[in-house]
């Protein structure tokens, strides 16, 4: 039969009409769809973003980032060929040579580890020290004047024109340093600068042996010179000599890597609030669309086709999404405001905000996108109504098409990798991560349908009437059980293994209370200083606990192949730092707490002739490409020595002691050009300061650091850190509340029904709060319990495999986050259902029938 | 006059656990265009499952359906739906208006399917007609249950249909609104000169029709032609 031209089906502009007045008269239960997404897109809109700008802030900032063009460095004085590539180059511009040593304040008597940089020449030659006084940049080369740290001279107390000690000169300070190039105020934390002219550096004494410092030679590119093609060309001269080229191109891609990956992390976060909010919308539409189906019927009955009926929902949700994602768009471009503030610390400039397109077009796409998405699978059941439905409510659903549904399925898990692959860019990070999801959502799910199952099977009959009634509501049709078991389980599992993690970092980092444990590490004592630094310590009661040589050397060849040619090779996989790195390496007869030998045999003395045998890191004999049995030659301060891998050794690097890649047996360095390291335990902060303001009187040339500080810096760090990922997550949970808000509404007209009904019978109001809170009760009990859970396998996971360390779980989630969140549901679930006791029952009915 | 409905040996089984209840068999009848038509019995005799089938909006398991010349058996879904649009008007027992669309924009939705251009106009003179052109942006919950069913007569004529099909379009009201919706509905049917099939067990209705087919365990009992209506 030919029916002709179907008019309607092709009239858009009617299926808008109908979605926007059916919308209308929805637009309560629409927002709250709506909501649920509006937070997951404002935090992937404004990490993507700010990210984005970012990038474009180091593109445009990465000559003032490096102070120059390019430059070249190394750990040590130019040698001839390094010295004419600088010559061939016209000179440099400027010239930095910096090290970590300690400063005193005579004024007030303190001592801080800090990095000094002697700087000579016009660095920076883009951008600026921004200084108090502003002119304090250009002055402090005169009259032996120093730039300080403003945040090390607020800690002293120190003011302008008192003195600071480095080595054996006393300089004048000359301004505070508010902001060198390149610098953040986290690096700044560990080791605050002290900038001083560069000639007097030599006078400080402080370039001693086992001195590690950092030459840097300043460039200005000539007009049209390539920067990549001469990094290329003049690199790998550079690299055999022990310096190395860094253009400001090049740095700005690495830098803008780094802070791409943290963006990339932090997106995922906000990725995860979106698809939690995609779960609501889900759920959300499948109630909404269940009390549409009658409509939908009486429209069929009416003429209007499946594609008709269909697309109408279909224009609600996608109108939703897109009014969800306009607004979850602006509140990310607001939101990015807050950035700079929040990762101040972490970057090495102010970043200018400007309106990127990139993440506009994200944050419409992908609200429309994902409502659709997700709304999908509960919308086909608009296609499969019948029109008979309008004459009597159909016994059995009608069988919907599984491959429908499969299709449907599998798109949402596509788009899901698919977006992790964007951000990750790659496909195994992607699938793990979209199996990380899955198997988190399908457990908490899974001990929903459990919970429900097990207590349909074991009902407990002899409940109170009201204990009865709020279990019975937690597997009646339409419920939400499932939602609201994610919403909150997803949220805790977030918080708690974000909690769970700072901790297994900080209990690496914690020193342990034994007296043989030492706090103070006493760095670049020379040879003969040795017993005088230790004369000053034992006096006062206090230990040496260690006295550990140390010799520096370089690789010289590795099994028979001398480094430049491994160097030359393009096939080798030996990793270049290997070849280019200067080593330092002790010797002892044993191993130590912190290593396990893993393979060949520890040689604790050197008794024959032949080569050394050396115990190796299985980290570094791994980049080195080493095994038991390899020849290595080292060069010893000009000495060659021939050695051989005895053993593999196992180092737990975190821990908070001196951890070497090469250990040598006793009996063949002693008499080598050496520095030590004494460490001692000091019983309070104040005999600390004490035994460090006389051992930098006396040695200046000795670095010592407080341990106890470091934990403590460490300590800021991490929590510094947490709170930018807890301000992520908290987009998740902010979801999951509104998720769990929407929930809780979607099914409210269900609940009034229910409501009124016991009241009809006689319940009290008493009786029905009861009934309701008892309901929220059992889901936030077991959301969070469970989520706690499943944080507890992740971070015992990330522990074992990522932190290879124990797992020690702490009460605190228990105690703050369980009750914490139930209380939060039970009190957005009574919130709720307040209007519910609060009215006539009829006049409730009326009110939501609307 | 041309039959506008042609019923032969329809037969409609449902499936409940594990057995299948029959519940019209052998059913044939016809009806005439313009003329009115009563479906009577009692309750479970299958009156509202034939006027299902009879509107295109269920499958039977054997027999056919002929409406307005076009056998339902040789049309999809979205076709019957099609021809449902242009050739036939409901009226049900609990009204079955739109909730979330005003009196107005439920009478115009037929109209509008049609793509009509005047589709607002005609629903608001179609309203006028059934007095209730003062409540025509009222949503359905803030009108009585008879003005429900005057904004669904209203409804049921805006696609000039060819055929109206009525389910018990009084069994929700009381005796004087139910008396004036009937009223209502065989003026506006008289006047517009539509087929009228009404599924009723009220035979008070039943008896203003000129035919009334008499169902009974969803078999036909009698088919009776009245003198007068």
């Amino acid at each position: 039969m030919n029916m002709g031209p179907d008019t309607a089906s092709s009239n858009l502009s009617w299926l808008l009409k109908m979605a926007w007045r059916d919308g209308k008269a929805s637009g309560r239960r629409l927002f709250l769809f709506m909501a649920s997404i509006i937070l997951g897109i404002a935090a992937v809109v404004s990490i993507q973003s700010f990210s984005d700008n970012l990038q474009q802030n180091i593109v445009l900032q990465s000559k003032a980032l490096m102070g120059a063009d390019f430059i070249i460095d190394s750990n040590q004085l130019p040698n001839e060929t390094v010295q004419s590539i600088i010559d061939s180059l016209g000179g440099a511009l400027g010239q930095e040579v910096n090290f970590v040593s300690m400063a005193s304040f005579p004024q007030k008597n303190g001592t801080k580890l800090v990095q000094v940089r002697g700087i000579e020449g016009g660095y920076p030659l883009y951008g600026a020290f921004e200084t108090s006084p502003e002119d304090a940049a250009v002055h402090y080369q005169e009259n032996r004047g120093a730039l300080v740290d403003a945040t090390l001279m607020l800690q002293f107390g120190l003011k302008v024109g008192d003195s600071v000690k480095i080595g054996k000169v006393v300089f004048k300070i000359a301004g505070r340093l508010l902001s060198a190039p390149g610098s953040t105020a986290l690096s700044s934390t560990v080791a605050p600068a002290i900038i001083v002219p560069y000639r007097y550096i030599d006078a400080t004494g402080l370039l001693q042996i086992g001195s590690r410092q950092e030459y840097n030679y300043y460039f200005k590119a000539s007009p049209g010179m390539d920067l990549d093609e001469l990094d290329k060309r003049l690199d790998p001269l550079l690299d055999a000599e022990g310096a190395d080229l860094d253009t400001h191109t090049s740095t700005s891609r690495r830098l803008g890597r780094r802070y791409s990956n943290v963006g990339k992390f932090l997106n995922l976060v906000a990725f995860i609030a979106l698809l939690l909010g995609c779960v609501g919308i889900a759920s959300s539409v499948h109630i909404y669309i269940k009390e549409k189906l009658r409509a939908v019927a009486v429209l069929k009955c009416l003429g209007a086709t499946r594609k008709q009926t269909f697309t109408i929902y279909l224009l609600q949700i996608a109108g939703m999404g897109l009014a969800g994602g306009i607004i979850g768009t602006t509140g990310g471009l607001v939101l990015q405001l807050l950035f700079p503030r929040i990762l101040a610390e972490f970057l090495p400039f102010d970043v200018q905000l400007t309106f990127s397109a990139v993440p506009v077009v994200l944050g419409l796409l992908l609200g429309v996108f994902m409502s659709v998405l997700f709304a999908l699978l509960p919308l086909m059941g608009t296609w499969y109504v019948s029109p008979l439905e309008v004459l009597r409510v159909q016994e059995h659903a009608p069988r919907r098409s599984r491959r429908a549904n499969i299709m449907i399925m599998g798109s949402i898990l596509l788009f899901i990798f698919l977006f992790s692959l964007w951000l990750l860019q790659r496909w195994q990070y992607a699938l793990a991560f979209v199996v990380a999801i899955l198997v988190t959502f399908a457990i908490l799910a899974g001990i929903a349908a459990l919970f429900m199952k097990a207590i349909r099977k074991y009902f407990p009959e002899s409940w109170s009437f009201t204990a009865r009634q709020s279990l019975l509501n937690l597997f009646r049709p339409n419920n939400q059980t499932m939602t609201l078991m994610l919403a909150i389980g997803v949220g805790t599992f977030l918080i708690s293994t974000l909690y769970f993690t700072k901790d297994i970092l900080l209990a690496k980092a914690t020193l342990e209370d034994s007296s043989g444990t030492p706090n103070l590490m006493l760095l670049d004592v020379q040879t003969e200083q040795r017993d005088s630094v230790a004369k000053r310590i034992t006096p006062k009661g206090l230990p040496i606990i260690d006295n550990i040589p140390i010799v520096t050397m370089r690789i010289q060849d590795i099994k028979g192949r001398p480094v430049n040619d491994i160097r030359l090779d393009t096939t080798s996989t030996v990793n270049q730092w290997i070849l280019n790195h200067e080593f330092r390496v002790t010797y002892r007869d044993s191993l130590i707490s912190s290593e396990t030998l893993i393979s060949g045999e520890w040689m604790p003395k050197m008794t024959a002739g032949g080569a050394v045998p050396v115990s190796w890191a299985d980290n570094v004999a791994n980049d080195a490409q080493v095994a038991v049995g390899d020849t290595i030659s080292f060069n010893v301060q000009g000495v060659l020595m021939k050695t051989v891998v005895a053993s593999i050794r196992n180092v737990d690097w975190g821990r908070m002691q001196l951890n070497f890649s090469m250990v040598f047996p006793t009996g063949v360095l002693e008499s080598a050009p050496q520095f030590h390291v004494l460490t001692t335990k000091t019983p309070n902060a104040k005999v600390s300061a004490q035994l460090q303001r006389e051992l930098v009187g006396a040695f200046p040339n000795v670095s010592i650091i407080d341990l106890r500080q470091l934990l403590s810096l460490i300590e800021g760090i991490l929590d510094k850190i947490s709170w930018v990922i807890n301000f992520m997550a908290f987009f998740s949970i902010l979801t999951g509340i509104i998720v769990l808000i929407g929930a809780v509404r979607t099914s409210k007209y269900q609940r009034i029904k229910e409501s009124v009904l016991l009241r009809t019978l006689g319940a009290k109001n008493a009786q029905i709060m009861r009934i309701t809170a008892l309901e929220y009760l059992y889901l936030g009990v077991l959301g969070s319990l469970f989520g706690i859970l499943l944080s507890l396998l992740s971070s015992l996971l990330l522990a074992l495999l990522v932190f290879e360390t124990t797992f020690t779980p702490s009460w605190i989630p228990f105690l703050v986050l369980l009750p914490g969140i139930t209380l939060l549901v039970l009190a957005i679930g009574l919130g709720n259902s307040r209007g519910v006791l609060n009215s006539p029952p009829l006049e409730i009915l009326r009110k939501e029938a609307r | 006059m041309a039959n506008i409905l042609n019923v032969h040996q329809l037969k409609k089984t449902y499936q409940s656990g594990s057995k299948t209840l029959t519940v019209l068999e052998d059913i044939s009848f016809s009806v005439s265009g313009g003329d009115t038509f009563a479906i009577v019995g009692p309750s479970g005799s299958g009156k509202t499952t034939l006027l299902g089938l009879c509107a295109g909006l269920d499958q039977a398991d054997w027999g056919s359906v002929e409406l307005c010349g076009v056998p339902l058996s040789d049309l999809n879904e979205d076709q019957r739906a099609l021809l449902r649009n242009k050739e036939v008007g409901f009226i049900f027992q609990d009204f079955q208006l739109l909730p979330t669309l005003t009196a107005l924009e439920n009478v115009s939705v037929p109209l509008e399917l049609q793509g009509a251009k005047n589709a607002r106009q005609s629903a608001l003179a179609l309203l006028v007609k059934v007095g209730l052109s003062d409540r025509s942006h009222h949503y359905p919950s803030q009108l009585s249950g008879g003005e429900q069913q005057r904004v669904a007569l209203a409804r049921a004529f805006s696609n000039r249909p060819s055929i109206l099909f009525a389910d018990e379009p009084t069994g929700n009201l009381d005796q004087e609104t139910g008396d004036k919706v009937v009223q209502l509905l065989f003026d506006l049917n008289q006047e517009a000169g539509t087929t009228l099939v009404i599924v009723t067990h009220d035979m008070e209705l039943a008896k203003k029709t000129r035919h009334i087919l008499r169902l009974k365990g969803g078999r036909i009992l009698a088919n009776e032609t009245m003198i007068s209506s």
